[in-house]
């Protein structure tokens, strides 16, 4: 098992968020995360990732074995988790390939491998754009500045395809997106996927969903999964809207 | 009169007679009625607005020595060792004050252009310095300046001719090496004429110059046309005191550009004052401060639109770490009959400590109504989010803050034209950033180490 997450409790200024979250995601699956606005998607997104400001008051998350809430930030990237962020940060005058190069050579010191050549590493750059269709040259555009929130996108898959996680995170990926961006976007992720990673994807809406076909489907809803299911859930649930699972969940049919 | 001024003033009764180029009534002349000046302005105390949140009087010894003659001549290469690969500059040095020379006091060029000592200018081409020297109002306002026009000893001059345009950019290295507590006050002065060009780098640096106060002038007169790249670097000693006046007048369609670097200081004050006298002169006024320790660090910049149609921009930026102090003041006047006016203003801060601390005061002064003119200051720390997304790839968060200051750094250095000073700039704001740069026997910093400073991370542009 790649990931097992039992009863996770998370808050946020003594507020909580997550009431209790189980999920376990074998390598090779993708599994979608749906549910309505505010039941805390995106904080489990974050707390995954490491963000300081989420307290996690009760719970386990084992990754690859390891306790994945005792490893640093930047030592849960280096051990193969990625998140695709809702809102990417802008970060004036820091390059994307210098972000990169950085970024993977700081992995690769953690694997122990050797750091990549710039010869290298502009070879693997210009593979991986073709992964989202990026044709500018990244060298001269810093982290997500001026970009629409499409490249936004676009740039987080980029960087995912980069740093060939094997557990991605993608958080409302599918938001802000034109028809044409979400397929380039979601045939990104389809072409990354193999049988030894494994992908959870947060979503609001199923249309993603058409293109990134899931495993599993598991409804959030007040900070802990309440239904799960195949992809047909999906479909259920944008027939008959999150209503009803609000209803179910209140009269403790869930 | 508080302590010092009396201490300037007696030393100007008593030298008077000797001060270098006295046997010139026009230099006397000019010196007396800057003493006047500095008597009765007084030196900067508290009291003056500029200067409150630092005060110079509580920084100043009781006395200084004063250097009334050159050192014998020392080649500078000896002193100091600090040199850009391939920047192939032509070098001039001050030595405590002095133009420092082997053979002739001035250089004239096959393509006229002249360069060397001030005062042997004024004796060779007494017009053409008259025309230039001191002819800033600032003398009779500013303390500093006066004190300066009083007592100064030599400086550097060049004089590029019409037309002339000087591919070679010209380095000025001022140097304080005495052991002794010594006052040194340099005059340079700078002139280009119709379309001529000039790049000019101007180091601060200190070998051992130990509590030594240093009050530089340099005045640059800009004719019609003219364009002048003036790129200032100091890395001072943390006792060092060092004032450094520059002064720039413009004619029409005449260009300045301006990018000054303090990557350490004592007590360092850069004053900036750019006359836009003629219609479509342009100035463009960039600076970098990387300050920590208890060192200060002070921008004093002031633009004046004086004619229609003139264009400014300043941008400064600063990392201020430890309990280092940050002071930036700038003012932009634009007169009523400066239509048409573009005046920019921005100052962005970072600090890294809860001591360390910045004082931003934007000040824009307009009398005239058709003027497009805005101004910005910030004072923050670094992005949070900006950290957490770079972390969350994998990259540790010292090397984190690293990409983020450098980046927030060198926005600066890439306005620099010359190349390798670019690239050698860039190489010290990483280093500086880094925490590697310390001192070194040939200056305060570490730039031209030979040895190979090892980074966990490469943040040179693939």
């Amino acid at each position: 098992m790649l990931l097992k997450i039992e009863d996770l409790h998370a808050s946020i200024h003594g507020k909580e968020i997550l009431k209790g979250f189980n999920i376990e995601v074998n390598r090779g699956e993708v599994h979608a995360i749906m549910g309505p606005n505010g039941t805390g998607k995106s904080t489990l997104a974050s707390v995954i990732a490491g963000k300081e400001v989420f307290d996690v008051t009760q719970g386990s998350i084992t990754y690859k074995g390891k306790n994945l809430l005792k490893l640093s930030i930047e030592d849960r990237a280096r051990e193969g988790v990625f998140i695709g962020f809702q809102y990417p940060v802008e970060i004036p005058g820091v390059s994307i390939s210098n972000f990169m190069r950085t970024a993977l050579n700081e992995i690769r010191q953690y694997r122990g491998q050797e750091p990549l050549t710039a010869a290298q590493f502009l070879r693997m750059m210009e593979e991986k754009k073709k992964v989202v269709e990026l044709t500018e040259k990244l060298s001269d555009r810093s982290v997500n500045e001026g970009f629409s929130g499409g490249e936004k996108k676009k740039n987080e898959i980029f960087q995912m395809a980069m740093l060939e996680p094997e557990l991605a995170i993608l958080d409302e990926t599918d938001s802000g997106l034109d028809i044409d961006a979400l397929r380039v976007v979601a045939n990104g992720v389809n072409k990354l996927r193999t049988p030894e990673n494994a992908t959870i994807v947060i979503t609001h809406y199923q249309r993603l969903l058409d293109y990134i076909v899931p495993d599993k489907v598991h409804v959030l809803y007040d900070g802990k999964i309440v239904k799960s299911g195949t992809k047909e859930l999906a479909f259920e649930l944008e027939e008959k809207g999150y209503d009803w699972i609000k209803k179910e969940y209140e009269q403790g049919k869930l | 009169m508080i302590p010092f001024t009396q201490f300037i003033v007696d030393a100007f009764d008593k030298n008077a007679p000797h001060l270098p180029g006295s046997e010139n009534s026009y230099i006397s002349a000019l010196r007396k009625k800057a003493i006047d000046v500095f008597a009765e302005r007084g030196f900067p105390s508290k009291k003056m607005e500029t200067w409150r949140h630092r005060p110079m009087d509580q920084h100043v010894a009781e006395k200084y020595a004063f250097q009334f003659a050159p050192d014998s001549f020392i080649p500078v290469e000896k002193i100091f060792k600090c040199k850009i690969d391939n920047i192939g500059t032509n070098t001039f040095a001050l030595l405590n004050g002095w133009y420092s020379y082997q053979h002739s006091p001035l250089t004239i060029f096959p393509n006229g252009m002249i360069v060397g000592s001030l005062l042997a200018a004024f004796e060779q081409f007494p017009e053409l310095v008259k025309t230039h020297l001191a002819q800033t109002d600032l003398q009779k306002t500013d303390p500093l300046v006066a004190m300066n026009q009083a007592l100064f000893t030599d400086g550097l001059f060049i004089y590029v001719p019409e037309n002339i345009h000087v591919e070679q950019p010209i380095q000025m290295i001022n140097l304080a090496t005495s052991k002794e507590q010594l006052l040194i006050q340099s005059r340079n002065l700078i002139v280009l004429d119709k379309n001529a060009s000039l790049s000019l780098i101007h180091c601060n640096d200190s070998v051992h110059d130990g509590k030594s106060f240093t009050n530089n002038v340099t005045e640059v007169s800009l004719n019609e046309n003219a364009t002048m790249n003036y790129y200032k670097m100091e890395n001072k000693d943390p006792d060092s005191l060092l004032i450094d006046h520059v002064i720039v007048d413009e004619k029409s369609h005449a260009t300045f550009l301006s990018n000054a670097t303090t990557f350490n200081a004592g007590y360092v004050r850069n004053m900036l004052t750019v006359n836009l006298n003629e219609p479509f002169a342009d100035a463009k006024l960039y600076g970098l401060y990387l300050v920590d320790k208890k060192q200060y660090v002070d921008n004093q910049v002031s633009v004046n639109h004086n004619a229609t149609d003139c264009t400014s921009k300043q941008l400064y930026k600063g990392v201020v770490d430890d309990e280092a102090v940050a002071n930036f003041n700038g003012h932009i006047l634009v007169a009523q009959d400066a239509q048409r006016t573009t005046a920019f203003q921005t100052n962005r801060n970072i600090t890294l400590t809860d001591e360390a601390r910045i004082m931003t005061k934007p000040f824009l002064e307009i009398y005239a109504d058709d003027v497009q003119c805005s101004h910005g200051a910030t004072v923050g720390q670094l992005n949070d989010d900006a950290l957490f997304y770079l972390r969350s790839r994998g990259i540790c968060e010292r090397n984190a803050r690293v990409l983020l200051l450098y980046a927030f750094a060198n926005e600066i250095v890439d306005y620099i034209e010359i190349e390798s000073l670019r690239h050698r700039l860039t190489d010290m704001v990483k280093k500086r950033i880094s925490g590697e740069l310390t001192h070194c026997d040939q200056c305060v910093l570490h730039c031209s180490d030979p040895k190979e400073i090892i980074f966990n991370i490469d943040v040179s542009k693939i």
